[in-house]
């Protein structure tokens, strides 16, 4: 045997396991993507189930109309403090003696990094694919209603945390829960606590972490090749334990520091690309407005257009969800709500401004198919979505629009893609331990096992099809709102008093902003 | 009336240096008092984690209390042997803007600090901090090289 053959021989011996894995590989994926879907199928119907004699999901109407109800009896607060929210954020009104602690800035940035991300740019995608430019409108819509919602989860957050006497806090839904509800004389706080706590950490599992991991595999793999999405997961759940469990805290430092670029960088991208196609503006929202209204022949027509709107803003903004409450209840302040005002901005930024971003590029893009002839689009083969050019959906559409404008782009997105799903997972982690103590007690097993749980989630969600872990993140993460909106109409008449007392002293000028 | 000077600290060796001017300042007035400073360098607008936050407060406190045992106290216990009045204070934020803050708060005639070479923490008075404080401060600096 020459060096030749035996060089043949030697590259057969290794690539024929190599060859075998990548099967398993293959099968291995498709059997967790089974498994999950089975396993999951029950509570994605539940939680989608449509409204008697109609196609509309109940929890769509839910989240609409708890959002609305909170605009309304909060007198537009949105609208009416969002000056007031900006000049807190720029500490006009924090006390000097006070510096060094958590500031507004720092509540608002911190919960951002956990809302930022996948939803604006994957969700986005797919709320467009599915529900065509006209979800836009609706998604839109949903945000500035949304504030409301957050507003009042985030007022009561801070109002109702604990305190502990080293000095740490611990605040969420879960606890305005129990205690609002004891505090105005009402039963069940403390079992509806318990549902948002399971449900919580349901969420974080789905959309805090599967969601995340799949879509960061989906934009890797489109990049460097098609490979099993185990690979990926694996490789993401050793980052994330090195941090949740290693105590690695300067990964996640870093990260908190590289995603708020990241994010200004996608917006400006977004706007150089909307600015250098500033002829098909006007086409853009035209088609969004008519969309809107007319579905423009996108499945589901105009409710398919509603319905993807209000459900990608709700998973992208999370406004009634009480994730943000988590992680808004770390400010000190004499005014909770304060913190409310300032939480108010979060769909704004996250929604109105970043998601419209994405849309505005997928529209402007032209990656949708229209038909030439009578201007609607074109349904792909199932007729479930509009078809698109490459047949590409979630993450990857997105990719393939700024893809379209600037060539080198999807692979800033790609590196934007991973560090947002990163710190996604990572503030997650916070909100479902945090569900998870509040259940089980605070202790170091306790901790442990739910951040191994929280790991291993993160190569199933890796493994699995989009299909079934965006249903199940989906209706993890609404199941949380049913519970949370639920207890926050009978919380806002406590949040109205605050408001009441705070606008008062603000007009009479006992609050007014310190010189700096 | 009580002539106030402010003797702002960074945990160096420079720190001795203002400390020591600031003394024969305050023995050639008489009725003076000294406020030892020490500013812990901290940004309302630098990005933290969930779980930082949830620590912050504690933190804080820490902070504080690693500044005034290692730095603030032994500087006022020293200043206070050798029969001069002192009062200690701890400050988060920008370090010329908290300077500048205490000062006036105090309504102190001068602010003395050090110019330093060393690197590290001293740093945060060469360089930007003490240009920054000479530029922006109402109230008059003295830098001791």
């Amino acid at each position: 045997m020459n060096y030749a053959q035996k060089a043949l021989l030697a590259a057969a011996i290794i690539a024929a396991p190599a060859s075998a894995m990548a099967q398993e590989a293959g099968s291995l994926d498709q059997r967790v993507n089974a498994a999950f879907a089975t396993a999951t199928g029950p509570f994605v119907s539940l939680i989608f189930a449509p409204l008697p004699g109609t196609s509309f999901p109940w929890i769509v109407m839910w989240l609409v109309v708890g959002a609305s109800i909170f605009t309304l009896y909060f007198g537009f607060v949105q609208f009416r403090f969002f000056g007031h929210a900006i000049k807190l954020v720029k500490g006009d009104y924090s006390d000097p003696n006070d510096a060094g602690e958590v500031s507004h800035f720092q509540a608002l940035t911190t919960a951002l990094s956990g809302t930022v991300g996948l939803g604006n740019i994957a969700g986005v995608a797919v709320a467009i694919g599915i529900g065509g430019p006209g979800a836009t409108f609706w998604m839109i819509l949903a945000g500035l209603l949304g504030m409301a919602s957050k507003f009042t989860e985030c007022t009561l957050a801070v109002k109702y945390r604990n305190e502990y006497p080293d000095g740490t806090v611990s605040g969420g839904p879960m606890y305005y829960m129990k205690k609002g509800f004891a505090e105005l004389g009402l039963p069940g706080g403390g079992f509806l606590a318990i549902m948002f706590s399971i449900f919580c950490i349901l969420g974080a599992l789905g959309g805090g972490n599967m969601f995340q991991a799949n879509q960061a595999h989906a934009q890797i793999a489109g990049i460097v090749g098609d490979f099993p999405g185990w690979i990926t997961g694996v490789v993401f759940a050793i980052v994330v334990f090195a941090v949740i469990v290693g105590g690695i805290k300067s990964i996640a430092q870093v990260t908190e520091k590289v995603v708020p670029f990241m994010g200004i960088l996608y917006v400006g991208a977004s706007l150089i690309i909307i600015l250098m196609n500033y002829d098909q503006i006007g086409a853009a929202f035209g088609s969004i407005f008519a969309g809107a209204f007319t579905g423009l022949g996108v499945a589901g027509g105009l409710v398919g257009a509603l319905i993807q709107g209000f459900k990608r803003a709700a998973f992208s903004n999370e406004a009634g969800v009480g994730s943000a409450a988590i992680a808004h209840a770390a400010v000190r302040t004499k005014e909770p709500i304060t913190e409310g005002f300032v939480s108010l901005l979060e769909p704004l930024i996250d929604t109105v401004v970043i998601c419209t971003m994405t849309a505005l590029v997928i529209t402007i893009s032209g990656q949708l198919i229209v038909n030439p002839e009578t201007g609607l689009f074109v349904l792909n083969e199932a007729g479930t979505a509009i078809a698109t050019v490459g047949d590409t959906s979630g993450v990857a559409l997105t990719s393939a629009a700024f893809g379209s404008a600037i060539s080198w782009f999807p692979y800033v997105l790609a590196i934007a893609v991973v560090l947002f799903a990163f710190s996604t997972m990572i503030s997650w982690s916070y909100y479902g331990l945090k569900a998870w103590t509040y259940l089980f007690g605070e202790g170091k097993t306790a901790e442990l096992s739910f951040k191994i749980i929280f790991c291993v989630f993160i190569v199933i969600g890796a493994a699995a099809n989009l299909g079934p872990v965006i249903d199940f993140s989906d209706a993890a993460i609404f199941a949380m709102a049913v519970v949370n909106i639920f207890a926050l109409y009978f919380l806002m008449k406590l949040v109205r008093r605050e408001l009441n007392s705070y606008a008062s002293r603000l007009k009479s000028g006992e609050i007014k902003p310190y010189a700096h | 009336m009580t002539t106030k000077l402010v003797v702002g600290l960074d945990g160096h060796a420079s720190g001795e240096r203002a400390l020591a001017h600031a003394s024969r300042l305050a023995e050639l007035i008489g009725d003076c008092e000294l406020v030892v400073t020490y500013i812990v360098e901290w940004s309302p607008f630098s990005f933290q984690t969930a779980e930082e936050n949830e620590t912050r407060h504690k933190r804080r406190e820490e902070e504080t209390e690693t500044a005034l045992e290692r730095v603030v106290n032994p500087a006022v216990a020293k200043l206070k042997a050798a029969g001069l009045k002192a009062r200690g204070v701890v400050r988060h934020g920008d370090v010329s803007d908290a300077l500048i803050a205490v000062s006036t708060k105090e309504g102190a005639e001068q602010i003395i600090v050090a110019r330093a070479s060393e690197g590290g923490f001293a740093k945060r008075f060469f360089g930007s901090s003490t240009s920054n404080l000479v530029m922006s401060s109402t109230v008059p600096v003295t830098v001791v090289s």
